[in-house]
């Protein structure tokens, strides 16, 4: 990728207060983390429930306050800016929340969803009607769809409603939480397809959030995998899944369950709970659950190293097809 | 020995619009300690069949046909309110998508798992003893002090462990899993998938197992069904129908996932077209209109056609030469 990335995101932290007057503390959701998006490009979040994603995704639009760190927008540092500062800058980076049905209003109809961001930001002199039609048909809806209301709408009906409201006012950055959840694989094709197409169009950048990691396969172009809020791993897609080099990485690989009841599983089985954020482990936090855990891990934590395009934080990174011991 | 056998079961919902048809002639088994897999898309019917198994389809839902045979083949179709309310939760038990559903969040775990035993001859002492050792056996951790925390206090995948633990706890026969890892992450999932084979070997049931999520499939049950809008259109082992499907629409469901697509594509393949609406059903195949292979015959009603060794699809090209791909 060439030229100034469009989102670039330097040792963000994001925390939220826990306990009473006298029990007062913080759990640190987003732990310093660090990330560039270029035009045209797809960049996967993966991690377990609980590791940050949505949240870093919340803080990247604005909807969560960043105690630490920076955030840019197309050059322009956007952390910290203000309600009315961030306005303009929402035309150009739009987000598709989780729940499909639910990130949308049951009183509007789809019409009237669909073209909501033109009503807030300036129609420009459109013809609020054309731009129905346009953007429904963009997402696969037949037109009699705008009289319909959310209500009347399957899951993935719904999922199209969000990407027109997302893509309205041709956003250069989409941030889409799980844009596939819950859906059907054939449903979840045409929205990963549309998504795509329009990446393809209009040099649209997109941050995924997902825990479907054959998704990610397909669409991603880098990926980074995320653990009590940190980044354990980033790099390009393909690399990372034919070898990955953090140990967390590998066991959720190796994890992902195949529709083939033939295939070998060489499964890595991570023993343990995932820890509290309110008592993060010392030295590696991945050390309770890591199969390859030796002395020094359980008490020094890790640097970020970097080996080409490939970021980890670990003291033993794997070699190629490693097992665990024992 | 056959656990549940469904036979012929047709169920229909009347509606303001006119009946509608959910479950067309559905007929399957479940054998005795063997693990079954539902796969379809939303809208197939698992849902139906589930509630019409229980007994709990909505009110303006009947079974005008068919038979529900259970274990030494009473008609479940046939049973009272009370009947029913016997078997459920003792000889037939559920385990849902959403753990927190399913346990009450202002009730300790402990006490909730010995109000379940109310029918339990049992002192509670007693009661309380097996509660632990049902928790010991889905891998809670310190099990005694388990009994004394709430549900919010427990991790997702936990939560879902313990939801399993009081659904096994009278030792059913039969275990109705409706979507249990769907909410899980992967490794989670690929934990839960684990300890529901163990336990279904420990204590003996057979398991009715409902996901979208081809992969669980696979490598959790040993037969599959496959429904498309209410009907049964393809069953056998799960590698009779994982790797030699004979019915169009399984064919195109696996290609849909985008696990079984090895090479990486940015075009990921999808099913073009609506499930039909069900209040007006084809009368021929019901895939028919979404088929690349449907030819004239197909406007016929369609019969299962039997390709041997229990595999049998609803389709009229089953017995030809199997289509190439997946």
């Amino acid at each position: 990728m060439s030229g100034a990335p469009i989102l670039s995101v330097a040792d963000v932290q994001v925390s939220f207060p826990v306990g009473g007057p006298l029990t007062r503390g913080a759990i640190v959701a987003v732990a310093g983390v660090s990330f560039e998006v270029h035009r045209g490009e797809t960049f996967a979040l993966v991690g377990e429930s609980g590791s940050g994603k949505s949240t870093l995704a919340r803080a990247v639009n604005g909807l969560e306050q960043i105690a630490a760190g920076s955030i840019s927008f197309d050059g322009q540092r956007v952390d910290g800016l203000g309600k009315s500062a961030m306005k303009p800058l929402r035309r150009r980076m739009s987000m598709m929340f989780q729940d499909p049905v639910g990130s949308l209003s049951p009183r509007m109809t789809v019409g009237d969803l669909v073209t909501e961001p033109f009503r807030i930001h300036g129609t420009d002199g459109r013809d609020l009607r054309d731009e129905t039609r346009r953007l429904l048909s963009l997402v696969g809806l037949p037109d009699d769809f705008a009289g319909r209301f959310p209500h009347q709408l399957s899951g993935g009906q719904a999922r199209r409603v969000g990407v027109a409201r997302a893509i309205a006012l041709e956003p250069a950055l989409v941030i889409a939480d799980e844009p596939t959840a819950g859906l059907d694989v054939s449903v979840q094709g045409e929205v990963l397809n549309l998504l795509n197409d329009l990446r393809e169009e209009m040099g649209l950048a997109m941050v995924i959030i997902t825990h479907n990691l054959h998704v990610v396969h397909h669409v991603a172009d880098r990926t980074a995998v995320m653990y009590l809020g940190r980044f354990v791993e980033t790099g390009e897609t393909q690399s990372l899944f034919s070898a990955p080099s953090h140990p967390y990485t590998a066991a959720l690989l190796s994890a992902n369950p195949e529709p083939d009841p033939d295939k070998a599983r060489d499964r890595i089985s991570l023993p343990a709970e995932v820890p509290s954020l309110l008592s993060r482990p010392d030295g590696c936090e991945f050390h309770t659950r890591c199969p390859w855990v030796q002395p020094r891990c359980r008490t020094e934590p890790p640097e970020v190293t970097q080996d080409q395009d490939r970021r980890i934080a670990c003291h033993f990174p794997l070699t190629p097809g490693a097992r665990p011991p024992g | 020995m056959t656990t549940l056998a469904i036979d012929s079961l047709n169920v229909v919902f009347s509606t303001e619009a006119g009946p509608l048809h959910a479950l067309k002639d559905v007929s399957f088994d479940v054998p005795e300690e063997r693990i079954v897999g539902i796969v379809g898309e939303s809208g197939c019917g698992k849902s139906t069949l589930i509630n019409a198994i229980l007994g709990l389809l909505a009110d303006n839902g009947r079974i005008t046909k068919g038979a529900i045979r259970f274990e030494d083949g009473t008609d479940l179709v046939g049973l009272s309110h009370d009947q029913m309310r016997a078997l459920r939760g003792v000889r037939i038990s559920t385990v849902f998508q959403d753990p927190m559903g399913a346990l009450n969040p202002v009730i300790s775990v402990g006490r909730q798992m010995v109000n379940i035993q109310y029918r339990s001859q049992l002192g509670k002492a007693d009661k309380e003893a097996r509660a632990v050792e049902m928790l010991k056996m889905v891998r809670i951790p310190d099990a005694e002090a388990a009994l004394k925390r709430f549900p919010h206090q427990f991790s997702g995948g936990m939560k879902q462990r313990i939801a399993i633990a009081m659904a096994l706890m009278m030792e059913p026969t039969l275990l109705i899993a409706d979507e249990p890892t769907t909410a899980l992450d992967a490794t989670l999932e690929v934990a839960t998938i684990e300890l529901l084979q163990d336990l279904q070997k420990k204590i003996g049931c057979s398991v009715l197992f409902i996901s979208h999520h081809l992969g669980v499939i696979a490598e959790l049950c040993q037969d599959v069904v496959v429904m498309y809008a209410g009907e049964v259109v393809e069953r056998g082992s799960v590698r009779q129908v994982f790797n030699d499907p004979r019915h169009p629409y399984t064919l195109r469901l696996l290609e849909c996932d985008p696990a079984r697509q090895s090479e990486r594509t940015r075009h990921l393949p999808t099913i073009s077209g609506e499930i039909p609406d069900l209040r007006a059903r084809p009368s021929g195949c019901v895939f028919a209109p979404r088929c690349h292979r449907a030819q004239a015959d197909c406007e016929q009603p369609q019969i299962e056609r039997d390709l041997g060794e229990l595999h049998l699809a609803r389709c009229a090209l089953a017995e030809g030469p199997a289509e190439a791909g997946a």
